[in-house]
């Protein structure tokens, strides 16, 4: 249990946090055939984009409403129009996922009101998906704005039904699971012959392919019409705690129950999952998985002696900090210092004393005399300064290849994490020396037997 | 007032490009009304920051939500000789609150916060698009910061909604000559002072070509703002000289200086062999003219021939390598031509190449080097780059990031030759440098495999 404190600086200083317009941007480049538009200056998109590409090494399909000072004072609606009959024309998305911004939210432009009007006089564009979500960049962070952005394609999106569709299953997920996860989460599910549906489903679009042909839009992700189909599944699995309101929503439209895991890495978080699964399907565990259970029991054993009190500093969004702390403590290791960037639930359990609502700054002062330190790139120069092993986790990662191919979801997920992390903390074991293990300082006068004077 | 200054900077007396403009074009401005679903580049704010960050011991402090600095910061490549503090990310992070009631105590606290744990020389306060619209007045904070904490508090008024990154790079500049400039003397200058105006050391290539200037004595006493520490640039108006790189993302720098100080500039390039030798040229002869002794003229002519004659030899090393091969030149806001000589030296041909930010000379200048039909391309849509490199039209982009798939995706080799860019391209050595990259992206073995159908495609092709 720990405490949650707010920072009370009034200048961030190396910002942990991102904001929440480019959060919702990339839950909608998990949508297939998709064009994420921010609401806001170019500026607002271009930094996104820019953020994106280094992390992916991916081309970033993503629009801008380019509100200029005046169109912002005056409200941006028409910006939106034109936008969208722009994008319409020159990329033919199946789907547009708009996101506001500060810009926009203080003006505090109705686009809701808008869209149901540019419907009525744009028949027209009936096939074209519109989803919007508020996104102010002066409240919440990131992680918020995936969330409220998958929310807003449930509600938006999926149709109310009573039909349900045997062996077929809906995962919803949250920003803490990279492309592999989602990969490696589809590859369980099938192996138990159920068919999911994961939204968003950033594994098919930012997953680093080659594509057969150009498109200024997604690459894959989850296809418009499965969205509109959830309600058709038997049960939806919720991953990651962002994921309840969306989880909620689904089940207040389609009444489909939904079960949520807070944690996607660990033997007892990856026990739960495919036991609901196996459940679900009415099949036994695969013997693969079991198989690879037992190599992860292996790999807990080989390294734990590496983990044993070892202090672990964490810098991360709600779920991410969840998922991982608890996974460190269940490895014998010491949160000592986790900062995160927003309101959850989840914090109030972390196994540590306090988490902090701060920046990177709070982070490094807390991270002194610790033995790993582990956040995103913007920490590099934290640990530089601190000269303490550094584990890049989260977005951005901009300074290492392969960002979207990092498992920690499953057996194999948490085996491979458990060697790598466990290699990071061997490396730190210090040697012993003649001088490892000096006396308590004493009084020499008193006992030194060749005291002078 | 920020109407007035955004004016000001539009109607550029030094611009050649704004010159050949009618009135009424050149009230429009430099930059192209933006198309709302169809425009891609940075906001003004980001331009500003771009210009400015790169001095490198102040605190840059964002004033605004955390889109504005959370989502960007130390994500460019500008290098420092000594401070590191540049890189740290400084923002006052608004929230809901301060939208409802203002953001000016809170940036005022924020700067003192700053003050009180990191002591820079000066602090630069960035306005951003919300404080803007809800009216926070942050040349009052600052005047006020000043004053409380004796020392420069400098705001940079470009708050992103007022146009694009070109523009935000003139206001950076408006903040410089008005509050950071001329503001303390050095205690001694030289002769042989200039200043390097509009370049940000990006890969830390300044360093390319200090050595030619430290090699004949001549001293930068300020880059603008590349590598630059705050009481350089205050100082910087001792200069004899200022070169100008051809950006002319900073000309109201240059042009106001010699207005106000008298300094004369040139417009110049340290990127491409002939624009190096060029630009040398220059500084010698405004340093001569502004009274440095004449043998200074002879040392340069010596350097140049010398350096020349290497680069141009190393560079003929890979010309059996490189003849024939096509180059799709995508430039950003570099001058074309002068890469595109030294890429012919290099025995390739190119295919195309922009001219977006090039001005008319520029583009006589291209016709000259290339021929009457060059491919000179106002801009070229992602799907039309990317059908070029599918159809291979070309054997190698050299561009900046954002189009590098094009060419990447296609299994096509990519030069990254803009703003992110890992590899340092000016002076003789950049030169060499870049012939040198373009060499190892074409003969890397991997793409015979890359492009190479797995087996099983190849049977049922043949099937």
């Amino acid at each position: 249990m720990s405490t949650v404190v707010q920072s009370r600086k009034a200048c961030t200083v190396n910002p942990l946090k991102m904001s929440q317009p480019i959060g919702g941007a990339l839950a909608f480049m998990g949508i297939a055939d998709c064009m994420p538009m921010l609401h806001g200056s170019q500026g607002c998109t271009a930094f996104g984009l820019v953020l994106f590409q280094r992390h992916f090494n991916e081309g970033i399909p993503m629009q801008t409403t380019a509100m200029s000072e005046v169109a912002t004072v005056m409200g941006g609606l028409d910006n939106i129009g034109s936008a969208i009959l722009n994008i319409q024309q020159r990329t033919k998305p199946a789907i547009i996922g708009i996101c506001s911004t500060g810009v926009t939210e203080t003006k505090g432009d109705d686009v809701d009101g808008y869209l149901k009007n540019f419907r009525v006089i744009h028949p027209e564009l009936d096939q074209l998906a519109l989803v919007y979500v508020s996104t102010p960049d002066f409240k919440d962070a990131f992680q918020d704005g995936w969330a409220k952005a998958v929310e807003s394609m449930v509600k938006g999106l999926a149709e109310p039904t009573s039909a349900r569709r045997e062996g077929s299953v809906n995962f919803l997920v949250g920003c803490h699971l990279t492309a592999a996860d989602i990969e490696e989460l589809r590859e369980i599910s099938e192996s138990f012959g159920l068919e999911a549906t994961i939204l968003p489903d950033i594994s098919g679009s930012m997953d680093g392919h080659i594509p057969d042909d150009f498109t200024p839009n997604t690459l894959g992700g989850t296809p418009v019409d499965a969205i509109r189909r959830m309600g058709e599944a038997e049960l939806t699995i919720a991953l990651g705690e962002q994921m309840r309101p969306a989880a909620e929503a689904l089940m207040s439209k389609t009444g489909q129950p939904y079960v949520l895991f807070d944690r996607i890495t660990g033997i007892e978080a990856t026990d739960q999952l495919l036991d609901c699964l196996s459940q679900l399907s009415g099949q036994p565990v695969p013997v693969k998985y079991r198989r690879q259970r037992s190599q992860l029991i292996d790999a807990m054993l080989d390294s734990h002696f590496f983990f044993g009190g070892k202090k672990i500093a964490i810098g991360a969004e709600p779920d991410l900090l969840w998922n991982i702390g608890s996974w460190f403590n269940e490895m014998g290791a010491i949160v000592t210092a986790a900062v995160t960037t927003a309101h959850s639930p989840l914090l109030e359990q972390m196994p540590c004393e306090e988490v902090l609502i701060g920046d990177l700054e709070d982070l490094e002062t807390r991270s002194a005399g610790c033995d790993l330190l582990i956040t995103h790139s913007h920490g590099r120069q934290a640990a530089a300064r601190l000269d303490i092993a550094f584990l890049r986790m989260g977005l951005p990662i901009f300074d290492q290849l392969g960002a979207a191919h990092r498992l920690s979801l499953g057996y194999r997920g948490a085996r491979d994490m458990t060697f790598e992390i466990g290699n990071l903390l061997m490396a730190q074991e210090e040697e012993n020396r003649p001088d490892s293990w000096p006396l308590p300082m004493e009084d020499h006068d008193a006992h030194a037997p060749f005291a002078l004077g | 007032m920020l109407q007035n200054k955004i004016q000001e900077v539009f109607n550029e007396p030094g611009c050649s490009k704004n010159q050949s403009k009618s009135d009424k074009e050149r009230k429009k401005g430099c930059t192209k009304a933006l198309q709302p679903g169809g425009a891609a580049g940075g906001c003004a704010f980001d331009g500003a920051k771009i210009a400015l960050q790169p001095i490198t011991d102040v605190a840059h402090l964002v004033h605004g939500p955390i889109a504005c600095e959370g989502n960007s910061w130390d994500n460019r490549g500008s290098k420092s000789s000594a401070s590191q503090r540049y890189r740290t990310g400084f923002t006052t992070d608004i929230n809901e609150l301060d939208v409802v009631y203002g953001g000016e105590k809170h940036l005022f606290k924020s700067i003192k916060e700053v003050i009180d744990k990191y002591d820079p020389p000066a602090v630069f306060v960035y306005q951003t698009c919300v404080p803007a619209m809800i009216g926070d007045d942050i040349e009052a904070v600052c005047k006020a910061a000043s004053q409380k904490f004796t020392k420069p508090i400098i705001p940079v008024n470009a708050p992103g909604f007022v146009g694009a990154k070109n523009l935000g790079n003139k206001l950076a500049g408006e903040a410089l000559l008005d509050y950071v400039i001329g503001t303390e003397e050095p205690e001694y200058s030289t002769p042989y002072d200039i200043n390097i105006i509009g370049e940000y050391n990006l890969s830390g290539e300044l360093w390319q070509v200090k050595p030619l200037l430290d090699h004949l004595g001549i001293r930068v006493t300020c880059c603008i703002s590349g590598d630059a520490k705050y009481h350089d640039v205050a100082q910087s108006h001792r200069a004899r000289a200022n070169m100008m790189v051809c950006s002319k993302s900073m000309i109201n720098i240059a042009r106001k200086m010699e207005e106000r100080y008298q300094i004369p500039f040139f417009e110049g390039s340290f990127y491409g062999i002939s624009d190096t030798t060029e630009s040398l040229r220059e500084i010698t002869r405004l340093l001569i003219q502004q009274g440095a002794p004449e043998e200074l003229r002879e040392r340069t002519e010596a350097l140049i021939a010398r350096e020349e004659a290497r680069a141009w030899q190393r560079i003929a090393e890979y010309t059996h390598r490189l003849r024939g091969k096509r180059v799709l030149l995508f430039t950003g806001g570099v001058k074309s031509w002068s890469v595109v000589s030294a890429l012919q030296e290099g025995g390739m041909e190119v295919v195309g190449t922009s001219v977006k930010k090039s001005t008319r000379e520029d583009k006589e200048k291209i016709k000259e080097i290339m021929g009457q039909d060059a491919h000179m391309m106002d801009d070229l849509t992602p799907r039309e780059m990317y059908k070029m490199f599918q159809e291979a039209r070309a054997d190698v982009l050299l561009s900046g990031g954002r189009s590098q798939f094009a060419a990447l995706k296609n299994k096509m080799p990519w030069v990254d030759i803009n703003q992110e860019r890992h590899h340092a391209y000016n002076g003789y050595e950049g030169m060499v440098n870049l012939v040198k990259q373009i060499d190892l992206a074409l003969y890397n073995p991997m793409w015979t495999l890359l492009r190479k159908p797995a087996p099983w495609d190849m049977r049922e092709a043949r099937a």
